[in-house]
């Protein structure tokens, strides 16, 4: 089980620039990565169809796909609708041994008191039927959240692509 | 005159590759699995992409990135290899064969002017190509993994095929031992059955799985909810005592679930479900 | 504004959901079926997800909430077209959806319905004798 860590981690948001075209043809993939906002309900369903067609091209299986889809669904809303709005960021990582796609979800919103009590099932704050938490930890491989009352929130899932 | 070995590689290039492949050919080429022209052009695209990050420069550290397009293209050499069936110190010394006339062409160079500066760049030469042939060797490795991945879920589809008992009506039968990976191909592979065939039981027979712990039955229970979200009924059967007793042991509940102790049993159930009956026509003695 | 169309037959209200629903489409959608219940006097309720390649827990508990709802306006509902991976992945977030009929198809959810309404029938009628 993913253990809850609470270190900060600064995460740059930057573009990871194009190779140069004079380079040979042997050159590696480059690490692709982008953020876009979550303030609206509707950048909710536009994140959700962004994070399919990235997971595709990244060539997960369908299964695999449908689960990042509706994590990203759950998390984002938590962003929008608990959170005061923030931003989805997404990496497509390529390491030696695997590949994945990385998500964050930041927010500068009133922070979660009680991560332990939100990571419990069935918590909910009172405004619906809660954060949906634990749920969206086990659609991931990798589930980080760090979150302190009026510093705002941030989720970190990865999803591996299994050979 | 060329003094660094960045230098050589780019200067003296053809001389380079001419002594290398005719080392190369002595030892690969040899038993003819790969021709003399494929061979003339890996080393050519090889010593090529050296020519191109030696320009680039830094390669005062050997895992930097400028050497990053060489590993690259020799990951591709490796990969290749490995797929054809080489051995690993076959493709060692792809790179190895190398280091003899890379030195040759240093000691031409600085023998005579420089003799410390011979030793420095022997070195450097040295490390390099030691590190490019263990980034071959990896992989290789990799490689060969991959492959036994790969066949390990092609072995996975053929043992677990989900058959169709009758109109309606399918079967699952489990044989060995159930890991995460296969409980979730298994998993999938029924449910797309059933949409496929419109079927309106599964029965999944565990007769032939050795063991059920926790780990099983926590996977035949989303198995099973899976299967009644999507509009259908699910049987477990293959129940052996022995299972049974692990099951209450265990502490699991299978609340909810239908059983039978043989998948006859579980076909039975079935199409009593389905609204069939099967008659004997023989009557008499 | 995107509406999801509820379409009438008889005494079923059939729901094809065949787009990414917004949340708000959802709560929408529920008071529109409420009242087309109330208007028909509709039995049954037929939730087509056949074209949905995700369900969230919002959208879960939106169906969850047909049901019960539906249920007090004398209406039977039925989810019908759930594809595989959507299934897995529900099961996997623990979103069991209780109470909630299913079936593979349109067509079995018909029958369901029928059934269900004829047994019911049967009993009403088998309580007034």
């Amino acid at each position: 089980m993913p253990a809850l860590r609470s270190e900060s981690f600064a995460l740059p948001l930057k573009h990871h620039a194009a190779p140069p075209a004079a380079r040979s043809e042997a050159m590696p993939p480059p690490i692709r990565s982008d953020s876009v906002p979550l303030r609206t309900e509707h950048d909710v369903v536009i994140a959700r169809q962004l994070i399919r067609k990235i997971a595709q091209e990244i060539g997960f299986k369908l299964v695999d796909q449908t689960k990042l889809v509706t994590a990203t669904s759950e998390l984002a809303r938590n962003t929008v609708t608990y959170g005061g709005g923030g931003v989805l960021k997404w990496e497509h990582i390529v390491q030696a041994a695997k590949e994945g796609l990385r998500l964050t979800f930041c927010d500068q919103g009133p922070g979660i008191a009680d991560i332990e009590q939100a990571m419990k099932e069935g918590f909910t704050t009172g405004k619906g039927l809660g954060m949906g938490l634990p749920g969206a930890r086990r659609l991931v491989n990798d589930f980080a959240i760090e979150s302190r009352p009026g510093a705002g929130t941030r989720v970190t899932i990865t999803r591996w692509k299994l050979p | 005159m060329p003094s660094t070995l960045p230098e050589i590689i780019r200067t003296k290039h053809q001389q380079l590759h001419t002594q290398w492949l005719s080392e190369l050919s002595r030892g690969l080429g040899a038993d003819g699995r790969i021709s003399q022209a494929e061979l003339a052009e890996q080393t050519a695209e090889f010593l090529r992409v050296l020519a191109q990050a030696s320009e680039d420069g830094g390669w005062d550290r050997i895992d930097g990135p400028a050497l990053e397009p060489v590993r690259h293209f020799l990951s591709e050499v490796s990969r290749s290899r490995a797929v054809q069936g080489y051995l690993p110190t076959e493709i060692a010394t792809f790179v190895f064969s190398l280091k003899k006339p890379l030195f040759e062409l240093l000691r031409q160079s600085l023998e005579r002017q420089d003799p410390q500066k011979l030793a420095e760049e022997i070195w450097r030469a040295t490390a390099l190509i030691d590190n490019l042939a263990m980034h071959t060797f990896n992989a290789y490795q990799q490689t060969r993994e991959s492959i036994i991945t790969r066949q390990q879920a092609e072995l996975l589809e053929l043992s677990t095929p989900v058959v169709k008992l009758w109109e309606g009506i399918l079967a699952l039968p489990m044989i060995g031992t159930l890991d995460s990976a296969r409980a979730q191909t298994v998993m999938e592979s029924l449910l797309q059955r059933i949409v496929e065939t419109g079927s309106q039981i599964a029965i999944i027979d565990i007769t032939g799985v050795p063991t059920v712990d926790t780990l099983v039955a926590q996977h035949l229970l989303k198995t099973i909810s899976a299967i009644r979200l999507m509009g259908a009924d699910c049987i477990i059967s293959g129940i052996r005592p022995q299972i049974a007793q692990t099951i209450v042991h265990l502490g699991i509940t299978l609340e909810g679930v239908t059983t039978r102790a043989t998948l006859a049993d579980a076909l039975a159930l079935a199409l009593r479900r389905s609204g069939l009956t099967i008659t004997n026509n023989r009557s008499g003695a | 504004m995107e509406r999801i169309p509820i379409l009438q037959m008889g005494k079923l209200l059939l729901i094809t959901v065949q787009i990414d629903m917004h949340d708000h489409t959802a709560l929408v959608l529920q008071d529109d079926l409420l009242a087309k219940i109330a208007q028909t006097g509709a039995r049954g309720v037929l939730i087509d997800i056949s074209a949905l390649d995700m369900v969230d827990s919002y959208i879960g508990r939106m169906i969850a909430n047909i049901s019960v709802m539906s249920g007090l306006l004398n209406a039977r509902t039925v989810l019908v077209g759930m594809r595989p991976s959507v299934a897995i992945t529900l099961v996997e977030l623990g979103l069991s959806l209780p109470g909630v009929k299913t079936a593979l198809n349109v067509q079995r959810g018909m029958e369901l319905l029928a059934g269900a309404e004829k047994d019911e029938d049967e009993a009403d009628a088998g309580a007034q004798e």
